[in-house]
């Protein structure tokens, strides 16, 4: 019996190639290439402004430059704006921005012409040149002056609300109103960003010979870009090819698109007739990209005695920037997720999505639920501290217990479907934590520390991911002659390590040697049906789809083989790509190798090397019937879809211990636990990755970034040198991981995803252990040691003013 | 994030670069380019053109004698570093190395160059300062000696004339009796600091007689602050020295959060630096 792969920490094979820096990305097509063009994009300045004038006249006359277009060179599609990819009842006000600003400028960084010269350095040269003229209008910066709305970002968007979007699950606050025990809260979260280490980049050639045209994208979605490329340039979509190569990260940025440059490099390349490149700087990533997170919640919570939740009313305000091209996903899922493990009596959510005159925002890891969780969790702590109780006793309490699964929440998740969890263990999960974290010990662990001189405090925070949504993915798979297996599958990697992951799925279900499956991602060459890789989906779609589209090639593998073995197809098995008849030896006539049965699902009139011979039409077939059945096609292969009816959910907890410095307020992470619960693991490695991963990027979060708009709208800190990604000296050299496996019941491998996991709790879990140190309350996020300094002086001032002062209010 | 365009000139002997510098109003010199190259980058600096002085032999020296440690125009900060004997002859050269940047930014960033970039949130020019060494500058017009007290004009400003060349830094040697300590909070592990402090106390015996304070991003131009009479009088060091600093709010820190760090760093390096005096006392001793 082959090695059973699945759950196994295979070693990613794709590290290789990146650790010796073989890695193919967008930046490293076509270098050699002497016709290769390069573009740079003029950006807006200004906020908010309108356009008067542009002057390129300087521009043509420089040596090196081919084209300049702004918006008056635009026509037919290219001139509306760029799609609202997900459109929403309840986005009223849904706006969009064009490809090169029409009129006016929203935010500082909005593309407003486009270069096309013979390198990038002529290319700003000519960027430098262009001369516009604007009318200074003032701009809305963060969520205060959206919700004053004195100003408008877009003057007919009323309030500058988007969408105002209301959900409820009994009567919240009627059940508030009747509590025995009543808090408020009121809880911020600031901007920050995906920043991959690679931006965006795009780049196009058109075919002229063939008429078609073929864009590598550093995208997280090809055929999202392929569909928009098509319909924007008027081509069909036939004779586009969008190829994702090498995405040096994506972590949400990416699932937007078109970006204007992916729309307007295949037009230049067009129109140019030449190879053309974009690739975006790390200012221009900064300034026009996408930003998450900035949003201010208010809270009213009643519960007992207990601390049971009898009712949760929870008003927001996301800040979702100048436009909306990715619906209202954020603040939806912020208003879904923000449940957790935890089953309120009576819930009610209402949200406004506001429009400020700031880079937009799209889905950035965790996508509104690291949000959300802080919210839950923050009002767990408040009311775990009001009662006096253990922080985990209260939300004990609160858990959907193991029994209570398919559990209904009542409400409509992201992708339109009831919010209808399918399994976990939560309790179980907490007492893995409880251990792991040393939680039970903490108390003694505080006290010899406060002997010598040291504050530590321990906080912990819990969540639940809806992961893979759908609505399908797909998978191609094809054995050859020669036994190897090539699989395709159409969403897109960023470095997730789907190359192992999908092998091993194959492997094992098809019989097949991990070192035989080829897998390609991202190109529409070889998939064109797909939807893209966010939402930590990709191995619960197109896992599940490769292992059925394995099954189906697997399928007429045997039967194939039956036939040829003159055996009965239940009687046979595959091991290592040779099928034979099991519980036999291996005498001839009772094994062949996949390659060979590849052979025969083939008829071939024509011979062109030893092993075809053998398909040819004297060899093989019943002359009496059609060489190729009715039913039947030639080749080997399978093809299958995955398209689940909703969302499964995976669940973690996280713990942390920090040491805050009494003198300089600095914050130091001293052990940090997950508990993580994403059904069956396919590689244990590839999913601690993840976590590691996203545990560093939350401490970015909670700790070090933020986005940092002065009142004029500019960004004061669009280098990494101001942008304080945490360095490796900045997050946990060991991050304890215990893993539960409650498998879903909604996929045939009972997987989740487990993409956004480790960054989801980070706002949170800080927060809780920060509180815990320091004795006060932590509701604004992140937090920097000057800000400490700041809340330690406020309240060392007058701890009863301060304590007022407080958003935790008891009513 | 490309430079504008600019000539780019690399010549083999120190008279050539200071001709072409002499002769280009315009022209920037390019060492190690760790500060340079992204503002040309940023196109925040638009140089006619560079004046790279890589390929100028004889500058590249570490020379240490008895009177202190000369450091080349072209000494890498990773091999100051890395010299034990500049080390032992100036201890507080290596304490605050270890904290300028990163390891791939030392290993091409120079010391001279970082001196005459007159960063006061660089670690060296407050070290250069708080020694009272000197940096020599040549030119088409000859060669001079400036203070470090002389050196630094205003923000990211040097008092080096256009045409001129820093050639060698000079750090005295830490004299019999006197101790060095620096410490500085930073965000971010080899970040600007939020606020540096160094010390350099002078021991007779038991008694102090001289304590000098060096700050790093509390002040436009790198500061030194006696603070003798405060440490002998039991007053509040910190305090003496916060009167002639001028800490700021920025995006990182408030500057009533910095003014708090320049105390506690202040008592922290004070207590060093004087550990330190003693110990290289008993060392003698023994």
């Amino acid at each position: 019996m082959t090695t059973k792969l699945f759950g196994t920490k295979v070693a990613r094979v794709e590290d290789q190639r990146f650790l010796r820096g073989q890695g193919r990305y967008v930046d490293d097509l076509l270098h050699d290439d002497p016709r290769l063009l390069h573009s740079a994009v003029l950006r807006s300045p200004h906020a908010h402004a309108r356009i008067t004038d542009i002057d390129v006249s300087d521009v043509l006359d420089l040596d090196g430059v081919l084209a300049v277009w702004t918006y008056d060179d635009l026509t037919g599609p290219m001139a509306e704006p760029l799609p609202l990819l997900i459109p929403h009842p309840t986005l009223t006000h849904g706006r969009t921005q064009y490809a090169l600003a029409k009129d006016e400028v929203n935010y500082v960084g909005e593309a407003i012409a486009f270069v096309v010269a013979v390198d990038r350095y002529v290319a700003e040269d000519a960027v430098s040149r262009i001369r516009v003229d604007y009318d200074y209008l003032e701009p809305v910066v963060g969520i205060d002056a959206a919700r004053a709305a004195q100003r408008l970002v877009h003057d007919d968007v009323p309030g500058n609300v988007g969408a105002r979007m209301e959900q409820e699950n009994g009567d919240a606050r009627a059940a508030i109103a009747d509590a025995p025990h009543t808090l408020t809260l009121d809880l911020d979260i600031e901007r920050s960003a995906c920043t991959p280490m690679e931006g965006r980049g795009t780049v196009a050639r058109w075919d002229p010979d063939t008429s078609r045209l073929t864009v590598w994208s550093s995208t997280q979605t090809s055929t999202g870009v392929r569909g928009c490329v098509a319909a924007k340039l008027g081509l069909d979509l036939a004779r586009v090819d969008v190829i994702t190569p090498d995405v040096g990260g994506g972590f949400g940025v990416k699932i937007n698109h078109p970006w204007p440059e992916e729309l307007l490099v295949p037009l230049a390349a067009m129109t140019l007739g030449r190879p053309v490149k974009f690739t975006e700087d790390r200012r221009e990533h900064f300034i026009s990209s996408a930003h998450e997170r900035a949003q201010q919640h208010h809270v009213e919570v009643g519960f007992d005695d207990d601390g049971r939740l009898l009712g949760l009313n929870v008003e927001f305000w996301h800040d979702h920037g100048a436009y909306t091209p990715y619906g209202l996903i954020v603040p939806i899922i912020t208003s879904t997720q923000l449940l957790g493990p935890y089953k309120p009596l009576n819930y009610r959510v209402v949200f406004e999505s506001l429009y400020t005159n700031t880079v937009m925002v799209t889905p950035y890891r965790g996508a509104g639920r690291p949000q959300g969780c802080f919210v839950m969790e923050r009002t767990m702590d408040a009311i775990a501290a009001y009662l006096g109780k253990d922080r985990t006793e209260v939300r004990s309490t609160n858990f959907i217990q193991p029994d209570e699964f398919p559990y209904e929440h009542g409400l409509v998740f992201q992708d339109g479907r009831e919010l209808t969890y399918d399994s976990g263990d939560y309790p179980a999960s907490l007492a893995k934590l409880k251990e792991l974290v040393g939680w039970d010990e903490f108390e003694q662990f505080r006290a010899e520390m406060a002997a010598q001189g040291r504050r530590v405090g321990i906080g912990l925070a819990c969540y639940v991911e809806g992961t893979g949504v759908g609505p399908y993915e797909g998978a191609h798979v094809h054995i050859e002659t020669s036994g190897k297996v090539k699989v395709a599958t159409g969403l897109t990697t960023q470095g997730q390590g789907h190359q192992t992951a999908f092998a091993q799925i194959v492997a094992d279900t098809l019989g097949v040697r991990f070192e035989d499956v080829e897998i390609t991602t991202g190109d529409t060459r070889k998939m064109p049906y797909a939807v893209g890789t966010f939402a930590s989906r990709a191995a619960v779609m197109s896992g599940s789809a490769i292992h059925l589209a394995s099954l189906r090639a697997k399928e007429k593998a045997l039967r194939i083989a039956a036939e040829a073995l003159e055996a009965d197809e239940s009687d046979l098995e595959i091991v290592d790509g040779v099928v034979s008849v099991r519980g036999t030896d291996a005498s001839p006539g009772t094994r062949i190798d996949l390659g060979t049965v590849a052979v025969l699902s083939n008829p071939l009139r024509y011979a062109f090397d030893e092993a075809s011979k053998a398909a040819t039409q004297f060899s093989v077939g019943d002359p009496g019937r059609p060489p190729v059945a009715e039913d039947d096609e030639p080749g080997l292969e399978g093809k299958d879809f995955y398209s689940p009816q909703r969302s499964t959910f995976a669940n973690g907890m996280h713990a942390v211990i920090v040491e805050t410095d009494p003198d300089t307020a600095e914050i130091t992470i001293l052990k940090y636990a997950v508990v993580h619960d994403c059904g069956h693991l396919i590689n244990p490695m590839i999913v601690e990755g993840q976590i590691h991963g996203g545990v560093a990027q939350g401490v970015g979060g909670a700790l070090y970034e933020r986005m940092v708009y002065d009142e004029s709208g500019q960004l004061l800190n669009a280098s990494f040198m101001d942008f304080l990604m945490p360095y490796v000296t900045e997050v946990p050299t060991t991050i304890d991981i215990d893993h539960l496996e409650t498998p879903s019941p909604l996929n045939p491998l009972g997987i989740k995803g487990a993409g956004e996991a480790g960054v989801i709790p980070s706002a949170a879990v800080f927060a809780a252990a920060i509180e815990d140190a320091e004795g006060f309350p932590i509701t604004a996020m992140p937090i920097s040691p000057s800000e400490l300094y700041a809340l330690r002086l406020a309240h060392a001032d007058d701890p009863a003013e301060a304590a007022e002062a407080a958003t935790t209010t008891a009513g | 994030m490309k430079p504008a365009p600019f000539a780019f000139l690399r010549p083999s002997t120190l008279e050539e670069a200071l001709a072409a510098l002499a002769g280009e109003q315009g022209a920037k010199v390019l060492a190690g380019g760790q500060s340079l190259v992204p503002l040309l980058s940023m196109r925040l600096a638009a140089p006619s053109m560079l004046v790279d002085i890589n390929a100028v032999p004889d500058l590249g020296h570490i020379d240490i004698d008895e009177a202190g440690v000369r450091i080349g125009a072209l000494a890498r900060h990773a091999e100051v570093l890395a010299s034990a004997e500049a080390a032992e002859t100036q201890p507080l050269l290596a304490m605050a190395l270890s904290h300028v940047a990163h390891p791939t930014i030392r290993n091409r960033g120079t010391t001279v160059g970082s001196l005459v970039h007159a960063d006061a949130a660089a670690e060296m020019p407050m070290v250069l300062r708080l020694l009272e060494g000197s940096v020599d500058v040549a030119s088409v017009r000859g060669r001079r000696t400036i203070p470090a007290a002389e050196l630094f004009a205003g923000p990211l400003e040097s008092t080096l004339a256009h045409d001129e060349i820093a050639v060698e830094a000079f750090f005295p040697a830490l004299a019999a009796g006197a101790g060095v300590a620096f410490e500085e909070i930073a965000r971010r592990h080899g970040d600007y600091a939020l606020v540096g402090v160094a010390a350099l106390v002078q021991l007779d015996g038991d008694e102090i007689t001289g304590a000098r304070l060096g700050f790093v991003s509390v002040s436009d131009i790198p500061t030194v602050v006696d603070v003798t009479e405060a440490v002998n009088d039991r007053a509040d060091p910190a305090a003496a020295a916060l009167a002639e600093l001028e800490p700021a709010d920025d995006i990182h820190a408030s500057a009533e959060y910095r003014a708090h760090l320049v105390k506690v760093l202040t008592t922290r390096v004070l207590a060093a630096a004087i550990d330190h005096a003693r110990s290289r006392a008993r060392k003698v001793t023994t």
